[in-house]
């Protein structure tokens, strides 16, 4: 049943993969890529990854969503279509054809799907599940690999999101531009859903719990899908929510610039710097075991700090991009 | 704490920390200092390494704690050690070099970001040569990536900000090819580890995906080595950015790209996939000769100095490919040496064209016509580094140009072709350096142009100490001729 | 059934060829940031395939000694990364658009090419 249902699922993102890229409307593309995304999360989860799918449906169908769309509103909603331009073009296909035609052609050697004794399944994997308990003592194998084990990749990973910040920060400009507007300019200029009561009403009545799930999701990573960065998606989605219900003005107001950019520096030094406390320690960079007496204990102490680190610096990147857009679209 | 045996992953945090204080700063000239004393600290960290490297052989680092392969591991021998002396090293001159310049072109209010992408570049691509670990070099790539684009961007030319875009679609697009290539040898081998896959690789080197992975991250590395045919993203991006940053962007991000090929073709596909020896041979021999022949070409018509010299960089890759694709030792230490030595030449050139644009605002060849007379000291600079890059004996050009002929003659017939067509490619290099010096010294300054003097002292100062280098390296070969042999000696150790 | 069981990279194939179409073949900047990020995602799907074992379940213990069969954590580890690595690039790339649109008045990239060959 599940195989069938699988299936069914990955047909329908081929089909909608084809929809996405033929719609010349790009508001119905970015829309569709949204559904794009929750179909691929329901697949993640089909396939045991409950962390990734919970990740891609955030970030894929949440927060890209809602970048596309703001993209959207300062630039075109639709292709523009030349004579003879929907067309498909030649050199492109071919190129596009002999590449997946190369992959297919690889897969037929490939270890068939959920084959217990796949070399995947063989080597460093059952290392990890093995040693997680006694090592880490943590019920959630991904985050001691994501915290721990692989830590120098989620610190890169924590790097990426900040230099992506400070980039579009860089590109978009620092500052207004603006001269000083009225109030009632502002509400004018607004493109948000204050003057709508239902949305703001429910909205805003919603916003605190969805700050409350992000702080669950944020500590309680350790034992069910969460950590980091899917927390610190969510409460950047509820800061979001609320500035689209009240205006992007008041939605800084809430948190303002000079904290944002604090927020995305700190994380990224956070968790940095618990790597140089270990070395300090006399552990290796990101050995969190010296952190305390018993190893097991400093390493839940390391992931609890690491784990802070990057929500700090995702929600806060994440805000600094949506102002940075928003604030154009104000203009 | 013992300090030495931290060095390796002190490479890679000391320009990654800073970043985030740097983004913080908000007093004028306070980031570009930041980011100049960190990134002299890290070219210091880079010497240190490489001494014990030299002299204690190569060095792991476990990091967290945890051995490798279950854990993430730093190594660093004799080739990286080299690659990280041209990162920290082209970063520390360019930033000390280019404060004038960059304030001019990027101004106060973004200097802060800028300098932090800066110094996320040089983490990014210290990260992608230390690390020994596959994954976790896509996410180093990535860093030095995204912070390029960031730096590009910053130029003040809105074709600046196209040339990021394309440099962007097609970056991402080498670097998930490299993905898809880790994942099917992931697939295939259990393991991530750069060492323990070469291990592992021997037993499955006859199967279909893992001869499909070698295909996608030779190309993926290809495309953000700025490979011929490959290359298109290249010119641009190099003509538009900032001319400092050029200057450093120029002398090693497409290395760090050649590096990881070099590596992974070489240590992890070469000695165990079936007939890789001829495949490499047969894909990039052709490639090469095209790449150095063409750019050349191409770079003799181009009146743009920035794009001309972007053009060179693809003939000079070529070089470098070519060495790599004869498997020799000879022609691997020629293709090693010459990635040192043409980041020598070309921040040089690169240099000495920002100093030009400083005073006279553009960088089209018309524009500079006279600039000779007036800007002594620049264009002598500018000579110098272009006769390394002919490869002129007594320079730096001329010891890698040396290796890969010999290499070339040694060979057997198709060398000699082949050495014919390294000839010729040079001889371009004369037509196009020429075409700068006689409009420099030999046309008078065009109606109505604006005044040129010489450029600021501290500018000259480290472009003069670059264009020495290149006289220096092309006299005492010992540090990088030492290196460079060790590293081609370690490569094809149990390939050939 | 034996048919289906490499259903998964055949469609990770597909997806990747898709992707790979729109962005180099479109000319809208907008849609061929659209078209990498399907690209990217074909990539994901393809890692998280090959952490599949029949019958296991996610990788969380539900008991204190951690007995039970799961599927490997860690392809799953990597894509989370790979996941915010694509969302970064997409920021970024967005940005760039903008700031085109700002200074050229269009995001089609044929435009901008004559635009910049007049000046």
């Amino acid at each position: 049943m599940t195989l069938v249902f699988g299936v069914f699922l990955l047909t329908l993102l081929v089909i909608v993969a084809v929809a996405i890229v033929r719609s010349t409307n790009l508001f119905a593309a970015v829309m569709l890529s949204g559904i794009f995304s929750l179909l691929m999360a329901v697949n993640f989860f089909l396939l045991d990854a409950a962390d990734v799918a919970l990740t891609e449906a955030a970030v894929g169908a949440g927060v890209a969503t809602v970048l596309f769309l703001s993209a959207l509103a300062l630039t075109a909603e639709h292709e523009q279509v030349r004579p003879g331009g929907a067309a498909l073009q030649w050199l492109p296909l071919v190129v596009a054809f002999a590449t997946g035609g190369l992959l297919i052609y690889a897969t037929f050697q490939n270890p068939v799907i959920g084959d217990p004794n796949a070399p995947v399944h063989q080597h460093v994997a059952p290392w990890y599940l093995e040693n997680t308990p006694e090592l880490i003592d943590i019920p959630n194998v991904v985050t001691a690999v994501l915290g721990s084990f692989r830590g120098f990749d989620t610190l890169g990973e924590v790097f990426v999101v900040f230099t992506a910040g400070i980039g579009v920060l860089s590109i978009l400009g620092l500052r207004h531009t603006l001269v000083e507007m009225t109030s009632a300019e502002i509400d004018a200029r607004q493109r948000s859903l204050r003057h709508h009561l239902i949305p703001r009403v429910v909205g805003r009545g919603m916003v605190p719990f969805i700050l409350l799930f992000a702080l669950y999701v944020q500590f309680h990573g350790e034992y069910s899908p969460g950590g980091g960065f899917q927390a610190g998606a969510i409460a950047a989605a509820a800061i979001i929510l609320y500035s689209l219900l009240e205006g992007d003005d008041r939605g800084r107001a809430l948190v303002p610039e000079w904290l944002l950019q604090i927020m995305v520096a700190s994380g990224a030094l956070l968790f940095g710097g618990v790597g140089v406390v270990c070395m300090l320690l006399g552990g290796s960079f990101l050995d969190y075991s010296v952190l305390a007496e018993v190893p097991s204990e400093g390493q839940h102490l390391g992931l609890l700090l690491i784990e802070l680190g990057v929500g700090i610096t995702v929600s806060g990147v994440l805000l600094t991009v949506f102002h940075a857009f928003a604030r154009r679209a104000s203009r | 704490m013992n300090l030495d045996a931290h060095l390796p992953i002190l490479q890679i945090i000391v320009p990654l920390m800073t970043a985030p204080v740097v983004s913080l700063l908000r007093v004028p000239s306070l980031p570009w200092a930041a980011a100049t004393v960190t990134s002299g600290l890290a070219f210091a960290v880079a010497v240190t390494l490489t001494g014990q490297v030299l002299a204690g052989g190569p060095m792991s680092y476990a990091l967290g704690g945890w051995v490798p392969p279950y854990g993430i591991e730093l190594y660093v021998d004799h080739f990286s050690a080299l690659l990280l002396l041209i990162i920290t090293g082209a970063s520390t001159v360019a930033l000390a070099f280019g404060k004038a310049s960059l304030d001019q072109e990027v101004g106060h209010e973004r200097a802060p970001m800028f300098y932090a992408a800066w110094l996320l570049v040089v983490a990014g691509l210290c990260g992608i040569v230390a690390t020994g670990d596959a994954f976790n070099l896509f996410v180093f790539l990535e860093i030095s990536s995204l912070a390029t684009y960031v730096l590009i961007a910053s130029a003040p030319d809105r074709r600046a900000l196209m040339a990021t875009f394309r440099y962007l679609i097609l970056g991402t697009v080498g670097a998930t090819f490299y993905l898809i290539g880790v994942g099917l040898i992931y697939m295939m081998t259990g393991t991530l580890n750069l060492a323990d896959m070469t291990d592992r690789i021997a037993e499955v080197g006859e199967l279909r995906p893992v001869l499909v992975a070698a295909g996608f991250i030779t190309v993926g590395l290809a495309l953000k080595a700025a490979m011929f045919p490959l290359h298109a993203w290249m010119p641009n991006a190099y003509t538009f950015a900032p001319h400092a940053a050029t200057a450093f962007l120029a002398a090693c991000s497409t290395k760090a790209a050649i590096y990881v090929l070099i590596r992974f073709d070489l240590t992890v596909f070469l000695p165990h996939l079936s007939d890789h020896a001829e495949q490499v041979s047969g894909f990039f021999i052709p490639l090469a000769v095209l790449a150095f022949l063409i750019g050349s070409a191409v770079a003799v018509f181009e009146r743009n100095l920035k794009r001309m010299l972007g053009y060179s960089s693809v003939a000079q890759i070529g070089y470098i490919l070519l060495g790599l694709a004869l498997l020799s030792p000879l022609a691997l230490t020629g293709a090693i040496v010459h990635l040192f030595n043409h980041a020598l030449m070309k921040s040089a050139l690169f240099m000495a064209v920002a100093c030009l644009a400083f005073r006279a605002g553009s960088v089209q060849l018309p524009d500079l016509a006279g600039c000779g007379r007036a800007m002594p000291l620049t264009m002598g600079a500018f000579v110098l580094a272009g006769l390394s890059m002919i490869g002129v004996p007594l320079t730096a050009g001329f010891v890698s140009k040396w290796y890969l002929i010999l290499a070339c003659l040694e060979y057997g017939p198709l060398g000699y072709v082949l050495a014919g067509g390294i000839l010729v490619s040079s001889l371009l290099a004369v037509a196009y350096v020429w075409k700068v010096v006689e409009a420099a010294y030999f046309q008078p300054r065009p109606e109505g142009a604006r005044e040129l003097r010489e450029a600021p002292p501290a500018m000259l100062a480290v472009l003069w100490l670059v264009a020495l280098g290149n006289v220096w390296f092309g006299i005492d070969t010992d540090l990088t001729l030492g290196l460079a042999e060790q590293a081609a000696a370690t490569l094809l150790g149990d390939g050939s | 059934m034996e048919f289906l069981a490499l259903y998964n990279y055949w469609v990770f194939a597909v997806l990747l060829l898709i992707g790979l179409y729109a962005v180099v073949a479109k000319v809208n900047l907008v849609k061929r940031l659209i078209g990498l990020s399907i690209f990217q995602g074909a990539v994901f799907l393809l890692y998280i395939s090959m952490d599949k074992v029949e019958g296991g379940t996610a990788p969380i213990f539900q008991t204190a000694d951690g007995a039970g069969v799961f599927s490997n954590p860690l392809p799953q580890v990597l894509i989370l990364t790979a996941i915010v690595v694509g969302i970064a690039t997409t920021a970024l790339g967005l940005a760039v658009v903008v700031r085109i649109r700002e200074e050229y008045g269009t995001v089609e990239e044929d435009v901008i090419e004559d635009m910049d060959a007049d000046s």
